[in-house]
């Protein structure tokens, strides 16, 4: 595909403190959205905001305003962790896919803001359903062989837990993206080390992840998942991986609850709410910067 | 409708191998995806003419769903093949999240199913899988009765946008609908017109329906056969039609009692119009290994079922 087919970005921001103000509006968001419904999951929400901002509003070329399911063109995103849909959902909305008071609809009835995302109701920017585990990394190898028949240079994102990569079908797409040689794939891990039942290492140990990526044949990468600036170098590497003929992989460490002292590093935050009192202390130790959502009319 | 049957006979499987690689010239965006099967399910043909859009995905079907989900979602038009039990409870939520739910237009191709696999015995022979695929919203069930059926079927899938499961066998069949017209996706099929007793088959039992009404006939009955090739969406309104007629009913199928197209046959009667009804299928049981003809009879899907079920329904009828 000619470079000139290409989407262009509707918003690259590079500034990194620019960037530091969006997650800061993401993450008011995540635990306000959380604690409105009084369900949700904030914990892991909040350890990937620095992630996802960078992602959209740095790395990705798309164009938020004309969603195409088929991503022709552009830069997709898929997240396989689907319960972390409210860092999605907040980056979605300050990104122009749609309004950002639609925020305030989250998991109730009636709303395109499923708990978990789906595609029925046509949100956009949400391609596939996600929620039950295990599922997204075939469909991103599906999507980036699709971009190569098509001869579309752009490239597949996909988003992991840790905790995720339990389930089997992870292993089947990663040997099928090695051995299929789809070098267009950046797939990152949410390397937190914790699930809803504890830590990782208690609960079934990953042992030695980086080697095994590496010995499923796919480029490893490692990253701070909350240094804005590294997240976007390490990307930028793993882009320019592309010709090496194999997918890669970028473990990403991250604390889940990141930006709120009472729920940093804990995963007993992984699907809870805050309540009244708890939502206040969170609130203050995170700077209004783009403005809050309002609240739904009564 | 006429029924000419052809003097030789041949395997659903291949009908559908037949109608995919004509979709591969036809059709640009059909990509095709195999999880080891390529041979068992006639794909070899599509492979060979058109490689860069065959994908070998290996014995792992989970992965092959979502990858053609992905393809699905590129705006590709994936067929997936292998046996109907690894299409379908292996995948089941695969199939349920990311095609279904996400209203892929992917074509979930089923080889081998039901007790006509033969010798490979219970693990491979699914008996459950329409009932698994028709209860999932946004899924259409298609289950042709002959070679020819089920090469329109695989063409007539392209045309059609949403999420379907197509199902057809291993065994060598009688071909006896037409080669180039008659199927319709969502469109029953009138095999032979009749007024005592509506007989509604699927897939291979449509065959043994026809073999039945033909027995019957012989005995002074006159039954009606139709052939229910779309489960979902049943046409409901042919099936209305037909009882309003006949006033009592037999299903026939190669799939177990529940959940299959018995059960979804007497739903339309018992919401509209109750009448007797008599069901050839397996009852709640796993097959075994054996030849087809021995197990079709052993599990009474056989001719002689249908027309015992038949007598049955008759002398129940006011």
């Amino acid at each position: 595909m000619e470079a000139a087919e290409m989407t262009s970005p509707m918003t690259t921001i590079t500034d990194v403190n620019e960037l530091k103000r969006i997650a800061s509006q993401v993450r008011r968001d995540i635990v306000r959205m959380v604690h409105a419904v009084n369900s949700g999951h904030p914990g892991a929400s909040l350890g990937c905001t620095d992630f996802f901002v960078t992602l959209y509003f740095n790395i990705m070329m798309h164009d938020a305003k004309h969603f195409k399911m088929d991503a022709k063109g552009e830069d997709a995103f898929f997240l396989s962790n689907g319960h972390i849909s409210p860092v999605w959902y907040s980056t979605l909305a300050h990104s122009g896919y749609f309004p950002v008071a639609e925020l305030n609809t989250f998991r109730k009835l009636n709303s395109r803001l499923q708990g978990h995302p789906a595609t029925e109701e046509g949100l956009p920017g949400i391609r596939i359903a996600s929620g039950s585990l295990g599922q997204g990394l075939s469909a991103a190898c599906g999507m980036a062989e699709a971009k190569r028949l098509d001869k579309d240079e752009s490239t597949v994102f996909v988003l992991h837990g840790d905790g995720e990569l339990q389930e089997g079908q992870i292993w089947e797409a990663a040997m099928y993206a090695a051995h299929r040689k789809l070098d267009n794939i950046i797939a990152t891990v949410d390397y937190n080390g914790r699930q809803i039942d504890g830590d990782v290492n208690d609960v079934m140990g990953l042992g030695d992840l980086k080697g095994k990526w590496a010995a499923f044949g796919w480029n490893v990468l490692e990253m701070d998942g909350h240094d804005i600036d590294a997240i976007i170098k390490t990307i930028e590497k793993a882009k320019a991986m592309r010709g090496s003929g194999k997918p890669t992989v970028i473990l990403m460490r991250t604390e889940m609850g990141q930006g709120v002292d009472f729920m940093v590093g804990s995963h007993k935050w992984h699907g809870v709410a805050p309540n009244d009192e708890q939502l206040k202390t969170a609130l203050l130790q995170l700077e209004e910067t783009l403005g809050d959502y309002p609240e739904p009319k009564k | 409708m006429e029924i000419t049957v052809s003097p030789e006979k041949k395997d659903t499987r291949s009908g559908f191998g037949q109608g995919l690689l004509e979709l591969g010239a036809s059709h640009p965006d059909v990509v095709a995806l195999c999880a080891d099967l390529t041979g068992s399910l006639k794909m070899n043909a599509f492979e060979k003419a058109y490689p860069e859009r065959f994908f070998q995905v290996g014995i792992a079907e989970a992965n092959m769903m979502g990858v053609a989900a992905g393809l699905a979602t590129a705006g590709k038009i994936p067929f997936t093949g292998t046996f109907a039990n690894f299409s379908t409870g292996r995948v089941y939520d695969q199939i349920r999240q990311s095609i279904a739910y996400s209203e892929k237009n992917v074509k979930i191709c089923a080889s081998h199913a039901g007790l006509t696999l033969g010798e490979d015995g219970a693990t491979h022979q699914i008996l459950e899988d329409i009932g698994m695929m028709k209860m999932l919203p946004n899924m259409t069930v298609v289950v042709p009765c002959d070679y020819n059926q089920t090469r329109l079927a695989t063409l007539a899938l392209a045309e059609h946008h949403g999420p379907a499961y197509l199902r057809f066998g291993r065994p060598s069949w009688p071909i006896f609908t037409p080669a180039e017209s008659g199927f319709q996706i969502g469109k029953a099929q009138l095999i032979k017109s009749g007024k005592d007793v509506t007989i509604f088959a699927t897939g291979h039992l449509v065959w043994k329906s026809y073999e039945a009404a033909k027995e019957l006939a012989a005995q002074g009955i006159d039954a009606e056969v139709i052939n229910i090739h779309t489960i979902k969406p049943l046409d409901i309104e042919a099936v209305l039609d037909s009882v309003s007629k006949t006033r009592c009913v037999v299903t026939a199928e190669e799939h177990q009692r529940n959940g299959g197209l018995g059960d979804s046959i007497a739903q339309v009667l018992a919401l509209n119009s109750p009448l007797p009804m008599q069901m050839v299928a397996v009852n709640d049981s796993f097959g075994e290994s054996g030849t087809p003809a021995q197990l079709m009879t052993k599990y009474g899907i056989d001719t002689a079922d249908v027309v015992a079920a038949v007598v049955r329904v008759l002398k129940r009828k006011k």
